[in-house]
């Protein structure tokens, strides 16, 4: 390529990264102002010195760090029983016939046209009916084993687990479980890593499931906690938005960690399906 | 068998019963193991998905509104279903969103991919950067976007009036709230689609490459021709994952606009009505049913992708491994 062209092309991939991140510097502009400075025209551009001050107000109107641990506990606990679940099923599915095996993983993947909505209202009066309603088991139970991770952890499992692995392993008196342990586990590590992080995201930012059960609850999620602070605050629009920003970032955090191996997964397990 | 078959061959010995049947149990019990380690899905999938979707299905049927007894009331759910202006609208919202979003996220992540797939520096930060509105929490964005919006005091009519651009009421108008909802996906999805694509860029073959360029072909005609053709299964992934995603669309509506989608509703999507029936209304039997029609929505969709992935057209290269 042309030095020129190469220019060209840096130049408009780091303006469109800019767009990508403006929303995030908005966010923290907005949540350090006050909310006069905010409605101001023209808008104040850059950080003002009320962070603290704005945090302070969140964390007094609602209960924040109540529905911050909720939140960590759901998307957690919810990331382990996956992880667990999840791979040994993989492993299963990718090393062992059995009878009915096959017609079996092809539920699984017959599961993936189910849309959620639809289960959506019996789940309810499921939940009712347990009695979980308001409580974090009606986020965790259902959520504990999922056919996507199974199935995209199966085709990583293929690939990954040589037969002559677990040959060695069953002449050395493993049983399934103990081959599974020492031998699958250890070698899907970097596919446990990515199902990992996408479970747990996807747990954190849940919203239309723990806004149905977790109704008029004192269990609520940050996500439901944002949403009703935007409720019952819309006046202090520069409080809201701090607390927009410190649900946000734990969620940075953890993805920035493991961004790289994370993007690569992401896009090799989509094609790979 | 050593028994030749033949004039004095004995006839056929019944297998000693006992140890037959024994070794049949072990067989059977031998697979324990692995159907314990494939139950908790299907036992879950069972309880919270398989019995939910049938239980819905009796629903649909009836007049319920959560707490009071159920009223039996046959198909008239579903006949009102068929003349509910609004579920038609709602599907029409949602379609319309989601063309409005994914024309232009395609075509941007596709540009930003073969950026990225070019010789520069920085890639690995690019990546993140652009990838990272996908983690980001729905809700959190959708406050920021409200502000983002803003008729009067939003950033984005300040922008544009910089350049002497009209004053666009992002969240009256019902076309501005569905492109200001389309915005948001294109926003959120764009990156996780680009590095698809780059992914499926990488993995292209690079000798016909070679081949196109010593014939002589330009870059626009190398990609128009060559990257396109050979990218198909991967746009066709992208696709896919844009309509299931984009028949969902639920939560920028909903924090945007509230259970009823703003003025004019032109942010009622499909599940944002089905929301409000069920769960602010109360109206679990018309709720089960719409929760259907959007079944058959979805069911419809896929048909029409799975039809648009079976029918290569001609002329063009074959690429069934292409993405792999």
């Amino acid at each position: 390529m042309s030095t020129r062209g190469r220019i060209l092309t840096y130049a408009a991939l780091v303006i469109g990264a800019l767009i990508t991140l403006f929303p995030y510097y908005w966010l923290s502009v907005m949540a350090s102002n006050t909310t006069a400075d905010i409605y101001a025209a023209p808008p104040k551009l850059v950080y003002g010195g009320q962070l603290f001050h704005n945090i302070g107000e969140v964390f007094s109107k609602i209960d924040f760090f109540g529905s911050l641990l909720n939140t960590m506990v759901v998307a957690v606990v919810t990331t382990l029983a996956v992880l667990f679940f999840d791979s040994l099923a993989a492993f299963t599915f990718a090393k062992y016939t059995f009878p009915g095996s096959k017609a079996l993983f092809g539920i699984l993947l017959a599961t993936f046209v189910v849309p959620t909505q639809l289960a959506a209202i019996p789940q309810f009066s499921l939940m009712a009916h347990f009695g979980w309603v308001g409580s974090l088991k009606a986020l965790i139970v259902p959520a504990a084993a999922n056919a996507f991770g199974i199935f995209w952890m199966r085709q990583y499992a293929a690939g990954a687990l040589p037969d002559e692995l677990l040959e060695a392993a069953r002449i050395d008196g493993c049983g399934f479980f103990r081959t599974y342990l020492n031998v699958a586990l250890p070698v899907l590590r970097p596919a446990l890593a990515f199902l990992g992080i996408f479970t747990f995201v996807n747990a954190w930012n849940d919203f239309l499931w723990p806004l149905v059960v977790l109704i008029d609850s004192h269990h609520i999620t940050l996500q439901l906690a944002l949403a009703q602070l935007n409720g019952l605050y819309v006046t202090d629009y520069s409080v809201v938005m701090a607390g927009t920003l410190v649900a946000v970032v734990p969620l940075v955090i953890v993805f920035l960690l493991g961004a790289r191996h994370f993007i690569r997964n992401i896009a090799s397990g989509a094609l790979k399906g | 068998m050593t028994a030749i078959p033949g004039v004095d061959a004995p006839p056929a010995r019944p297998a000693p019963p006992s140890p037959s049947d024994a070794a049949r149990r072990r067989r059977r019990w031998r697979h324990l193991p692995q159907y314990a380690a494939i139950s908790p899905f299907f036992v879950l999938f069972a309880v919270f998905g398989l019995y939910p979707v049938l239980y819905s299905l009796y629903l649909a049927l009836q007049r319920w509104d959560g707490v009071g007894p159920k009223k039996f009331v046959g198909l008239e759910n579903f006949r009102y279903l068929l003349t509910d202006g609004q579920f038609w609208d709602s599907i029409g919202n949602t379609l319309l969103i989601w063309v409005m979003s994914t024309v232009p996220m395609t075509v941007l992540a596709l540009l930003i991919a073969l950026g990225l797939n070019s010789s520069i520096r920085f890639k690995g930060a690019l990546r993140i950067a652009y990838f990272m509105p996908n983690v980001t929490s729905i809700v959190a964005m959708s406050l920021v976007f409200g502000s983002i919006f803003s008729g009067e005091f939003g950033i984005l009519n300040w922008f544009l009036g910089l350049f002497g651009l009209g004053h666009v009421p992002w969240l009256a108008d019902p076309w501005a709230i569905r492109s200001a909802i389309a915005i948001m996906i294109v926003w959120r999805w764009t990156g996780y689609n680009a590095i698809i694509f780059l992914t499926g860029l990488q993995a292209l073959p690079t000798d016909v490459y070679e081949a196109a360029r010593i014939d002589g072909a330009g870059p626009v005609q190398t990609f128009f021709r060559i990257t396109l053709p050979l990218l198909r299964p991967v746009l066709l992934f992208s696709l896919v994952m844009s309509a299931i995603g984009g028949l969902q669309t639920f939560t920028e509506s909903q924090v945007l606009l509230g259970d009823r989608g703003g003025p004019g509703a032109a942010g009622m999507t499909m599940v944002l009505y089905f929301y409000g029936t069920a769960f602010a209304d109360n109206d679990f039997g018309y709720g089960a049913a719409i929760a259907w029609g959007i079944f058959v929505v979805v069911v419809l969709f896929a048909i029409l992708n799975w039809r648009l992935v079976q029918r290569p057209d001609r002329g063009q290269v074959t690429t069934e491994e292409g993405g792999r």
